[in-house]
C-alpha cells in the first residue's frame, strides 16, 4: 500500500496574538507547527501502513523552512519526504495549491490513498484536499472519522454530518480528508527522531514536477485578496454578581428577547 | 511569473505596509521597505495599504477574458431525505440581494430524488428560476453525481455566482466543481457584496482563526463562487405570492454514476438540533467534572430549545462525543446565544464561538479567559447556576 499524507506548516494558533497599538498580527517568536487536523491524517497513514504494509510519503508545499514539518512527520513514523518549493508559487490560492500538489503527486506516480486533515488552520478553507481529488480526477470521501475496513482495492469508511455520519465504500485509489475523531496521534518514538535528524526530504521545484507555468502561484489563482483588515475585537461585558436565585432570574430577564 | 516590487523613489519609509502585511515579511533598511521573499505570498495587502503608490504587483493577467455571458446568481439548495436545508433559505436571502444589486435573476439549484412537490418552497423563499435535477441516484448526496451535475448545468448557463452553504456536503461539492470548471472559490464567507463597476462579487471571510478578515475577489474567471458560514445570512423572507419559473434537467445515465457507495445514514442527534443550526448551543468544559454535568446542561439546552457543544478537553475526557466539538478541532459555530458553562475559554475554543452574538460566561474562576469575550460573565459554581436557568427559563417559557 503505498500512502500519501499531504501536510501544511502552520502558524501555532496559540501564539497567534493581536497588537493592541495597530491592530496586527503579531507574527514575531511565532512558532510553526504541522497543520493540527494534519497530525491525524499522518498516524492514520502510519496505522494503515502498519495494518497493510507500504510505505508512507509525507508531502507538502510551503518555503524552504517547511522541511522542518517534513523532519517532523518522519519522526512520527512517515518514511519519505518531499517538499515541493518554488518562488513560482507563491501567491497561490486553493485551485493552484491543489494543482500543485496533483503535480507532485503525478510525478510520485504510484499511489493508493492519499491522507488530508480536513482542514488546515490557518486559512480554514478545506478546499485543497477535495482540490487535490478533483485534478487527479479520483473519488474522495471528505471528513472520516473512522476507516472500518481497508484492502488493496477498496475502503468502507464513515463520513461525519451535521446530524450523524455516512458508511461510504469507495474504490482506491481515492484520496480521504479525516477529522479529529479518527484517531489520537501518538509521540514521536526515539527511532523516528533520529531517522528525522539524518532525513533528507527531496526537494521539487516547479519544473521537477512539470506543472503549466501559467497555473502556478498568484497566475494560476482565480482569487485575489484586495483588503486585509483586522476584526473588532470583542470585549468583555458585564460581570454580574448576587445569589445564584437573583442573579439566574436578572440573566433570563435580560435574555428574554432572544429565547422566546 | 508575479512579482513584487518596492518602488524607492517613492517609498516613504511610513511603515504603513509593515502594518499591514499579515505575514510579517517586511521591515525597514535605510528608511525604505523591504520585501523577505521567503515570507511574501504576494497577498497584496501592502499595496493597498501603501499611500504613495510604493509597492507594485505585477502578474501575468494573460488575455483579459469576456466575462459578459456569464449571468445570474445561483443558489446551490441542500436537502438532506428531501427536506430542503435552513442554510439553503439563508444564501436564497442573501443571493436576493446580490441578484437585485446586479438587476439579474435569483436561481435555485437543487438535485435530488422525488423534490417536485418542494418547488413552492423555493419561490416562496425568493428564486426566479430553479433548476431541478431530479434522479434516484441524486437521493443522498454523493461526491461523482453531484459534482457532475453541477458540473454540467454551470457550463450550459453560465452563472456570474454560484452561492453555497458551507456544511460538510457544500464543502466537499463546490470545491470539486471549482477545480472542474476553472472558477475562483472563497470558503466560508461572512459577508458578501458586490462591487459595481467591476461586476465583482467581494468576499470576506475570517482568517487565522478569526483574527484577521479577508476580502477576496475572483477578477477574471466564472463563476464567482463562494461557500456562506451557517446563521450569518438572514433568511428570506417568506412571499407565497412568488413564482419561480422550474427548469427540468435530464441527463444521460452515465452523468449519475459513483464510484463511492453509499451504504448507510446513521443519525445520531436526539433530541437536541444539531449544532451549526442552533440559535441557542448550551456548552460545557472541564469545569463540568464529569458526564452528569452535561446530563444538567441538557436539561437547561432542552427547555431552550437549543443543542449542547464542549469544549475539547471534555471530549477528550469522553463527557461527551466529538460531534459536538466547538473550537479549532470541532466545529464553527455562531448562534445568537452561546452559554459557556466550566469552560475556560483557550484561544481554540474561542476561534470557534467568539462570533456568537451574545456570550454567557459561567466559571468559577474570576480571571477565566473566557470572561474577555462574555456579553454576560458570571463567577460561580456551575451546579448552582445552570439548574437555577433551567428553572427560570422554564418558568419564562411555560415549560
Amino acid at each position: 500500500m503505498n500512502i500519501i499524507v499531504c501536510i501544511k506548516q502552520v502558524p501555532n494558533t496559540t501564539d497567534v496574538r493581536i497588537d493592541p497599538v495597530t491592530n496586527t498580527l503579531i507574527r514575531d517568536g511565532v512558532e510553526s507547527v504541522i497543520n493540527p487536523f494534519d497530525a491525524y491524517a499522518i498516524e492514520e497513514a502510519v496505522r494503515i501502513k502498519e495494518r497493510c504494509g507500504g510505505k508512507v510519503t509525507a508531502l507538502t508545499m510551503g518555503p524552504p523552512q517547511a522541511e522542518n514539518a517534513l523532519r517532523e512527520a518522519i519522526s512520527l513514523g512517515c518514511d519519505e519526504a518531499i517538499l515541493v518549493s518554488d518562488r513560482k508559487f507563491a501567491g497561490s490560492d486553493t485551485w493552484a495549491t491543489s494543482y500543485t500538489l496533483s503535480a507532485a503527486i503525478r510525478k510520485i506516480g504510484d499511489f493508493d490513498i492519499i491522507l488530508c486533515g480536513k482542514q488546515a488552520s490557518d486559512g480554514d478553507t478545506a478546499q485543497v484536499g477535495p482540490g487535490i481529488s478533483a485534478h487527479l480526477d479520483i473519488p474522495q470521501v471528505t471528513y472520516v472519522k473512522k476507516i472500518e475496513e481497508i484492502s488493496d482495492k477498496l475502503a468502507k469508511v464513515e463520513r461525519m454530518t451535521e446530524e450523524g455520519y455516512d458508511i461510504v465504500q469507495t474504490p482506491l485509489p481515492c484520496l480521504l480528508t479525516v477529522v479529529k475523531e479518527i484517531n489520537t496521534p501518538r509521540m514521536p518514538s526515539l527511532k523516528g527522531m533520529m531517522r528525522a535528524k539524518s532525513a533528507k526530504p527531496l526537494k521539487w521545484t516547479a519544473d521537477d514536477i512539470e506543472a503549466a507555468p501559467a497555473a502556478l502561484g498568484l497566475d494560476g489563482s482565480p482569487t485575489r485578496v484586495v483588503k486585509i483588515f483586522t476584526p473588532q475585537q470583542r470585549k468583555g461585558g458585564e460581570m454580574m454578581s448576587g445569589s445564584t436565585e437573583d442573579v439566574a432570574r436578572e440573566l433570563t430577564e435580560l435574555l428574554k428577547d432572544m429565547v422566546i | 511569473m508575479a512579482s513584487i516590487t518596492i518602488l524607492l523613489e517613492k517609498c516613504t519609509g511610513c511603515t504603513l505596509c509593515i502594518k499591514a502585511c499579515p505575514f510579517g515579511a517586511i521591515h525597514m533598511a535605510n528608511r525604505k521597505a523591504v520585501i523577505d521573499m521567503a515570507k511574501c505570498t504576494l497577498c497584496g495587502a501592502c499595496v493597498t495599504a501603501c499611500k504613495f503608490g510604493a509597492i507594485e504587483l505585477k502578474q501575468d493577467a494573460g488575455a483579459k477574458k469576456d466575462l459578459s455571458s456569464y449571468k445570474d446568481v445561483w443558489v446551490f439548495c441542500e436537502q438532506k431525505k428531501g427536506f430542503i436545508q435552513s442554510i439553503s433559505f439563508e444564501l436564497l436571502g442573501e443571493g436576493r440581494k446580490l441578484a437585485d444589486k446586479l438587476g439579474v435573476k435569483l436561481c435555485a439549484v437543487i438535485l435530488g430524488d422525488g423534490l417536485e412537490s418542494k418547488m413552492d418552497e423555493l419561490s416562496w423563499h425568493g428564486a426566479d428560476k430553479i433548476y431541478l435535477v431530479d434522479h434516484p441516484a441524486l437521493k443522498s448526496y454523493q461526491d461523482d453525481p453531484y459534482t457532475e451535475v453541477l458540473v454540467k448545468l454551470a457550463q450550459e448557463y453560465q452563472p456570474e455566482i454560484i452561492l453555497c452553504g458551507a456544511t460538510t456536503i457544500g464543502r466537499s461539492l463546490v470545491s470539486r466543481v471549482a477545480i472542474k470548471i476553472n472558477a475562483g472559490l472563497t470558503a466560508d464567507c461572512t459577508e458578501l457584496d458586490i462591487d459595481l463597476k467591476e461586476r465583482l462579487l467581494l468576499q470576506t471571510r475570517p482568517a487565522f482563526g478569526g483574527n484577521i478578515m479577508a476580502t477576496i475577489i475572483t477578477p477574471n474567471h466564472r463563476p464567482q463562487m463562494a461557500t456562506v458560514r451557517h446563521k450569518v445570512m438572514k433568511e428570506a423572507a417568506l412571499n407565497k405570492a412568488h413564482k419561480a419559473e422550474v427548469i427540468s434537467k435530464r441527463y444521460p445515465e452515465e452523468v449519475f454514476t459513483s464510484r463511492t457507495r453509499l451504504l448507510d445514514i446513521v443519525a445520531e442527534i436526539g433530541e437536541t438540533v444539531n449544532l451549526s443550526e442552533a440559535d441557542i448551543i448550551v456548552a460545557g468544559g472541564r469545569g463540568l467534572g464529569g458526564k452528569q454535568g452535561f446530563a444538567i446542561l441538557g436539561e437547561l439546552a432542552k427547555v431552550l430549545g437549543g443543542a449542547v457543544g464542549a469544549a475539547r478537553s471534555a471530549v477528550d475526557a469522553d463527557w461527551i462525543p466529538y460531534s459536538h466539538q466547538v473550537g479549532q478541532t470541532g466545529k464553527t459555530v455562531c448562534p445568537k446565544l452561546y452559554i459557556a458553562c466550566g469552560i475556560s475559554g483557550q484561544i481554540q475554543h474561542l476561534i470557534g464561538m467568539q462570533s456568537s452574538k451574545v456570550i454567557v460566561a459561567i466559571n468559577k474562576d474570576p480571571e477565566a479567559p473566557i470572561f474577555k469575550v462574555a456579553t454576560y460573565g458570571i463567577v460561580g459554581d456551575v451546579f448552582d447556576i445552570v439548574p437555577a436557568l433551567t428553572r427560570e427559563f422554564g418558568r419564562l417559557l411555560k415549560k
